[in-house]
């Protein structure tokens, strides 16, 4: 291979960068500009700076109520998928039995399984058990994607645990949940915190099933409040993209405070050990 | 106390994974076990197994005459070290220790009075609100031990627990861990690929080969009265020298290789067929010809020894030399083959020189021999 020169690789990430940072960097600029501004000739730097579109979204729009719902969909499904996920993937880590391998296979699988396939078979199912725009109503068809997910990303951290603690634990008094408890759970906090914040992320994203599954402002998620704030003779940008900042940042600044983290679990256990 | 049994235990991991294969042993209340064999001779799975961690495929384990092979390792009983040490790397020493005393649910400050005391005993008390990352391998090994004893246990298992030791440190733990088998007077099962260890170790020591147990007796019985070829080899440093010889019936009876001719007459051994493995240790063979000179004397040695051969390699030891040395092929063979090759222990004076000549005597009385067929003991 040719020898990269020395002023490629800074040209490269400075490249790569700014594809990625300005979108969100233009989102920003414009969500604090008057709405008469976005329409003109567009300029990197903004000429004037307003936070109408911010006191809109919270006192017109009511914006807390979708991210009050978001909130509690998605902490309620990292909270149940990583409690339930957790407990399966130990099991798979550890237990020997026939077809486990297939097994995990199909768990990966529903967890690729497209969504919108299922959207109608699950509304009629909602329907039936009055689950309609409730919070129970997102959370268990949120739980269907994010524990497999769970499961999946957890056996690899499990896995890299040394077996023999917990036979220490195991000959040392302690049966199989007791040794779960006090050895590989709080071992394992790197590993399902960075399995937490992924479940979280999925759920706070979620579109299609929170689009499909709710009907009026009370239940709605920040993203179909998004979506739905374009009216039918005009679209609100301003408040659209304030919208988006605010349904982003506090993510970002999650995954970033996170993100060595994350980087590791998401390689862990991809490496045979 | 306790007493231990393996009945006719078997342990397969597949169809050719066997890392136990009918295995039937008792080890008496108080005894010193080591299970010692070469990797892969399922050493660690004769521990595993009596500890619960892995099921038997087939037959049963005692303790004390109850038979627990389906219990949980809890109720067990047992204590393990692991090589590894496996200490609970998010707790304290003290909570290390204390582990076990919680999970059997005694009191906060008894287990505190026994904890204290262990580390005492063990000589850790100052390191007690360490965790285990900040301790070096000697005194992990001490809380690894510390977390074992101060359970008072039925009996001790123990896999491979010096073997992360450096040199030194391990002489000493091994002299520690025999001191604390005689003052406990507790069961000991002890798993080493180490066979000095192992000899030193042990009561009595059961020499593994792929999952079965080729022969288990004292230490001494070991190294005199090997049952098995394999045993021969494996027990003794260094390894015994083995030929497999042709058995030659004409004017008494007498054993050949390309390089030996061994007259042997009454002192052969009963039931010799055509042939038949010879073993000799390094440390029973005699020079014949180190004080002779002259063309006399190298012509009365010639005839005393039951082999000459040239000095390959000389490994001064300090207190004495391992000689390594070429046979002299009797035949046309210009190929050389392990059958040419001797190992002696010599004394450090007089000085051998390699490339100097030798002529070695094999004393009879201290032979071994063994079957060719299955290469079981023959005995004379």
């Amino acid at each position: 291979m040719k020898k990269l020169h020395a002023w490629m690789a800074p040209v490269a990430v400075g490249l790569l960068l700014a594809a990625a940072a300005f979108p969100l960097y233009w989102t920003l600029k414009s969500s604090l500009v008057p709405e008469a501004e976005l329409f003109r000739d567009p300029s990197f730097l903004p000429r004037q700076i307003t936070l109408d579109h911010y006191r809109s979204l919270f006192e017109v729009r009511r914006f807390w109520i979708p991210i009050r719902n978001s909130l509690v969909v998605a902490g309620a499904t990292t909270f149940f998928a990583v409690g339930v996920g957790s407990l399966c993937a130990y099991a798979l880590a550890r237990m020997r039995f026939r077809g486990k391998g297939v097994l995990l296979s199909f768990i990966l699988a529903i967890s690729m399984f497209p969504q919108i396939s299922i959207v109608s078979p699950l509304y009629l199912v909602l329907r039936e058990l009055g689950l309609i725009n409730t919070y129970p109503g997102l959370i268990l068809p949120y739980l269907t994607f994010a524990t497999p997910l769970t499961v999946w990303l957890l056996v690899g951290f499990f896995r890299q645990l040394p077996p023999h603690l917990e036979e220490a634990a195991r000959i040392d008094g302690a049966g199989r949940m007791r040794s779960f408890w006090e050895i590989i759970l709080p071992l394992s906090v790197p590993g399902i915190a960075t399995t937490a914040i992924l479940t979280f992320l999925y759920a706070w994203n979620e579109f299609i099933f929170a689009l499909s599954f709710t009907v009026g402002p009370e239940r709605q998620t920040v993203p179909v409040a998004i979506a739905l704030f374009r009216g039918r003779y005009q679209v609100p940008w301003g408040e659209i993209l304030a919208g988006v900042v605010v349904a982003t940042l506090p993510v970002a600044l999650l995954v970033l405070f996170f993100q060595g983290r994350i980087v590791r679990g998401l390689t862990s256990g991809a490496v045979k050990g | 106390m306790a007493r231990l049994r393996y009945e006719r235990v078997d342990k397969r991991f597949s169809a050719d994974a066997v890392a136990m294969d009918g295995v039937s042993l008792e080890i008496e209340d108080g005894e010193f076990m080591v299970f010692v064999g070469p990797s892969g001779s399922g050493k660690s799975t004769f521990l595993r197994v009596m500890a619960g961690l892995d099921a038997p495929t087939g037959g049963r384990i005692f303790i004390d005459d109850e038979d627990l092979t389906d219990a949980e390792p809890k109720d067990r009983d047992l204590a393990m070290v692991f090589q590894a040490y496996a200490l609970y790397p998010h707790k304290t020493v003290r909570d290390n220790l204390e582990f076990g005393l919680r999970m059997r649910g005694m009191a906060a400050d008894e287990r505190r009075e026994r904890v204290e005391r262990i580390a005492r005993t063990l000589d850790i008390g100052g390191l007690l609100d360490r965790k285990p990352a900040q301790l070096s391998g000697g005194q992990r090994q001490r809380v690894a031990l510390g977390r074992a004893l101060v359970r008072e246990p039925r009996a001790f298992l123990l896999d491979e627990p010096l073997s992360n030791l450096d040199p030194a440190l391990r002489l000493h733990a091994r002299t520690e861990l025999a001191r604390l088998h005689r003052s406990l007077e507790a069961t000991f099962l002890y798993v080493t690929h180490d066979q000095e260890e192992a000899m030193t170790l042990g009561d009595r020591v059961a020499v593994l080969r792929k999952g079965r147990i080729e022969q288990v007796a004292s230490p001494m019985e070991l190294y005199r009265r090997p049952a098995t070829r394999f045993v021969g080899e494996f027990i003794g440093s260094p390894s015994m020298n083995l030929y497999r010889c042709r058995v030659v019936r004409e004017r008494g009876v007498r054993l050949e290789t390309a390089a030996l001719r061994l007259q042997l007459d009454e002192a052969a051994p009963s039931g010799l067929e055509d042939e038949v493995w010879l073993g000799v240790r390094p440390h029973d063979v005699e020079r014949v010809d180190a004080e002779t000179s002259g063309e006399e004397g190298r012509a009365r040695a010639g005839s005393e020894a039951d082999a000459e051969g040239t000095v390959d390699l000389v490994e001064p030891r300090g207190s004495d030399l391992l000689v390594r040395v070429r046979l002299d092929a009797k035949s046309d063979r210009t190929q050389e083959t392990d059958g040419d090759r001797l190992a002696i222990v010599l004394p450090p004076e007089p000085r051998v020189e390699e490339g100097e000549r030798i002529a070695v005597r094999f004393p009879r009385s201290r032979l071994h021999y063994f079957d060719p067929n299955d290469e079981t003991r023959m005995d004379q």
